[in-house]
């Protein structure tokens, strides 16, 4: 691994262009070794598979120009620092984290290796100029779905899986609720809360309790495809979503997997590795959508109706184009209050703090 | 044929080859297992057990994170160890270690933003507390209805979880977190940190504690009238109970300790290498320590060595799983084998094998 630091000025470029290409521009890396810290395994079907389709992207693109190396399963906690550390010590030259209870281990580790960058996903800390933030807006994505669960319920019951009542979770609840109440007012929500983000077994628990209370379609937050196989065994009653990946099987299609949000990683991982690359790295704080194509709509089954499935569209399209943003006034808070005027976006800080439903959705946020 | 024969009395050779035998049965069969991943089995067992000792790169690294690691399993087992002799089952020592962190953690954020550094001591106490009172209720529950200790400590491992999900989203959970759940970080409050003692030797507190408590324990069971009631108790009870040991009074003082070692070992991680109070804070540690008690033979000396094994398969899995891409669930499955091949080959303990010739009916 070589670093070069003092290549600048022509005099130097023009050197080192005379040195047939074998020196890279100033703090360009020739090969770079990137990790991954995963919190589940790669097998998982949902989330962290995603992120390795990442990896595997990166490796594809640069072939022997990069090294890839993971780590599955890391517990989001003292265990992570410690993953992080090895890994940075191994040689890695860029190393992303992949779930937000990485936050303070890839904070604390990024200040003891200064040369190593750090990539957190879906964190808000930055403490030091080589940790940069990565996330994607699946509110964008939950608000399809959403419509299509208003429109789809026959029991005006729906249901949300969530993981961990932090702001990212609580912002696509409001999302999918607000967008099903306004294609259908008599919807009702009700929420489960796994405090995990990978246990087949209690995500499967929490699809059983959701569907026991009459619910008949299902988003979940969480990491596996438990929640589909749940709703798979009621015989088409049930509707779910793909979670963080396609989930495009052949037993969960057209039934009970309708559509999906797909986390597509790859374009941003790619990005990175060329910047290090290239020498053009900076530190970021990365928040893409729908119009960057971070999040993906996977495709639209035939068991949607086909005027459902032009509506889903047409809204993918606007929120495409920028001409729709899922959070658009008047829209109250649950306790009543005025939170967004009419005609009014919702502030980016606004989501990103976000510790309240939105009104109609019953039941209290964990506290 | 093989034939087994019950051995008069256990063989004391035995007893302390087989945790050798079943170590080195375990590198045989997942070697097999890695090779059949496709990964060079050699270069796998080198991975898990010499880098994290030796390698270059990271052995600087590695070989204090072992004192990290085996630091609570050593704690918590040395007073698992104590009951398991006595027959006395405590299995919900993770529960224990949760409250023992919570009890710890809440008394310290009560007193925020406090600076005297006798906050920590508090805490400890307030930790050991914590696991202490965990405890109590399977044992009182024991002693008084006759409950299996068991089940109700095991049980008590999910409420305490769900205490700490609890704790993390409310009570405890940092006011200028953002709203996202858990604690404020006690590592970085000045008086209530439990750091590393000595820069780049991994020991803290906990660790110091460990080391005290192998000691303890040692000269409990060697010198102290205690001691010999516990293995009294353990290997002939009716004799015990003629010797005038209270099973009762027993129960409560076996159950009490490793429930006070384990919220012990609780305070310290919070403080030290976790950092924070947070939904996920236990990692497992109170249901490795009762591999760690069993793989040291409920001995003091044996559980601090095994317990220093243990770690280094984690961190050697851990340094595995990336350098080599081995799947997280085959290191899993390869510290399962240890636990497995050490009660399998427990049996020539108390038992030989003998050839035997078949006779002809």
């Amino acid at each position: 691994m070589q670093r070069r630091t003092i290549l600048k000025g022509g005099a130097a470029l023009g050197f080192a262009t005379m040195m047939g290409g074998k020196l890279a521009l100033a703090q360009g890396l020739e090969k770079v070794k990137v990790g991954f810290i995963y919190v589940g395994p790669i097998g998982d079907g949902g989330w962290t598979f995603q992120h390795h389709q990442g990896a595997l992207a990166v490796q594809e693109q640069f072939g022997d120009k990069v090294e890839i190396v993971w780590q599955e399963n890391v517990p989001e906690g003292a265990d992570a620092e410690r993953a992080l550390t090895q890994m940075a010590l191994s040689g890695c030259n860029i190393i992303f984290t992949t779930s937000f209870g990485y936050m303070d281990p890839t904070n604390a580790v990024a200040a003891k290796f200064p040369d190593v960058k750090f990539e957190h996903a879906t964190g808000y800390k930055r403490e030091h100029p080589n940790v940069s933030t990565y996330n994607a807006r699946f509110y964008e994505g939950r608000a399809i779905q959403g419509h299509i669960a208003g429109k789809m319920t026959k029991s005006n019951k729906i249901g949300y899986i969530g993981s961990f009542p932090i702001p990212e979770v609580i912002m696509g609840i409001n999302s999918y609720f607000l967008h099903a109440r306004k294609v259908n007012p008599a919807v009702e929500l009700s929420v489960v809360w796994a405090f995990t983000w990978f246990d087949p077994a209690k995500e499967a628990d929490a699809a059983k309790a959701l569907i026991d209370q009459g619910v008949d379609v299902i988003a979940a937050h969480t990491d596996s495809t438990a929640p589909l196989a749940e709703a798979a065994k009621t015989g088409g009653k049930v509707i779910g979503f793909g979670q963080a990946s396609d989930m495009a099987v052949p037993e969960y299609m057209p039934t009970p997997r309708v559509t999906s949000i797909i986390d597509n990683w790859a374009p941003y991982y790619i990005k990175r590795v060329q910047a290090l690359m290239d020498g053009s790295y900076a530190q970021v704080d990365v928040w893409e959508g729908i119009p960057g194509g971070e999040v993906l709509i996977g495709e639209i089954t035939d068991a949607v109706p086909a005027d459902v499935k032009a509506e889903a569209l047409a809204m993918r399209d606007a929120i495409a184009a920028g001409t729709y943003h899922p959070f658009t006034g008047p829209i109250n808070k649950q306790d009543g209050s005025a939170w967004l005027a009419d005609g009014a976006t919702a502030p980016d800080g606004d989501l990103l703090g976000m510790n309240f439903y939105v009104e109609g959705i019953v039941g209290d946020i964990p506290s | 044929m093989l034939r087994l024969e019950k051995r008069p009395s256990p063989s004391r050779t035995w007893q302390w080859a087989t945790p050798v035998l079943a170590v080195v049965l375990t590198m045989i069969a997942g070697g097999i297992m890695f090779a059949l991943l496709g990964k060079d089995p050699v270069e796998a067992i080198r991975t898990i057990f010499w880098d994290p000792l030796f390698n270059p790169q990271f052995a600087s690294y590695s070989r204090p994170q072992l004192l990290v690691k085996a630091g609570p399993l050593i704690l918590i087992a040395v007073g698992l160890s104590l009951g398991f002799r006595a027959g006395i089952w405590n299995i919900g020592a993770e529960g224990q270690y949760i409250m023992g962190a919570i009890f710890a953690a809440g008394v310290g954020l009560a007193l925020y933003p406090v600076e005297t550094r006798w906050v920590f001591p508090l805490m400890v106490v307030a930790g050991i507390f914590g696991g202490w009172l965990w405890a109590m209720i399977p044992a009182v529950l024991k002693t008084r209805f006759n409950t299996n200790e068991i089940l109700v400590s095991l049980l008590l491992v999910y409420v305490a979880q769900n205490i700490l999900a609890s704790m993390s989203l409310g009570l405890l959970r940092n006011p200028e977190g953002g709203g996202f759940p858990g604690s404020r970080n006690l590592g970085q409050i000045p008086a209530m940190a439990n750091p590393e003692l000595i820069a780049g030797t991994g020991m803290h507190w906990g660790v110091v504690a460990a080391f005290v408590v192998v000691i303890a324990a040692y000269v409990l069971l060697q010198r102290h009238i205690l001691g010999y009631h516990i293995k009294l108790a353990g290997q002939a009870p009716r004799a015990a109970r003629f010797a005038g040991v209270s099973p009762a009074k027993l129960t409560v003082l076996c159950m009490g300790i490793s429930g006070a070692l384990a919220g012990m070992a609780g305070m310290f991680e919070v403080t030290g290498p976790a950092g924070q109070i947070s939904i996920d804070f236990n990692t497992g540690y109170g249901f490795t320590a009762i591999i760690v008690a069993f793989l040291g033979r409920l001995n003091p000396i044996g559980i601090l060595l095994a317990g220093l094994l243990m770690a280094l398969t984690y961190i050697g899995g851990e340094l595995a799983s990336f350098m080599l891409s081995l799947p997280s669930a085959a290191i899993q499955a390869f510290q399962g084998m240890l636990l497995f091949f050490l009660l399998a080959v427990d049996l020539l303990t108390n038992y030989r094998i003998r050839l035997k010739k078949r006779e002809i009916a």
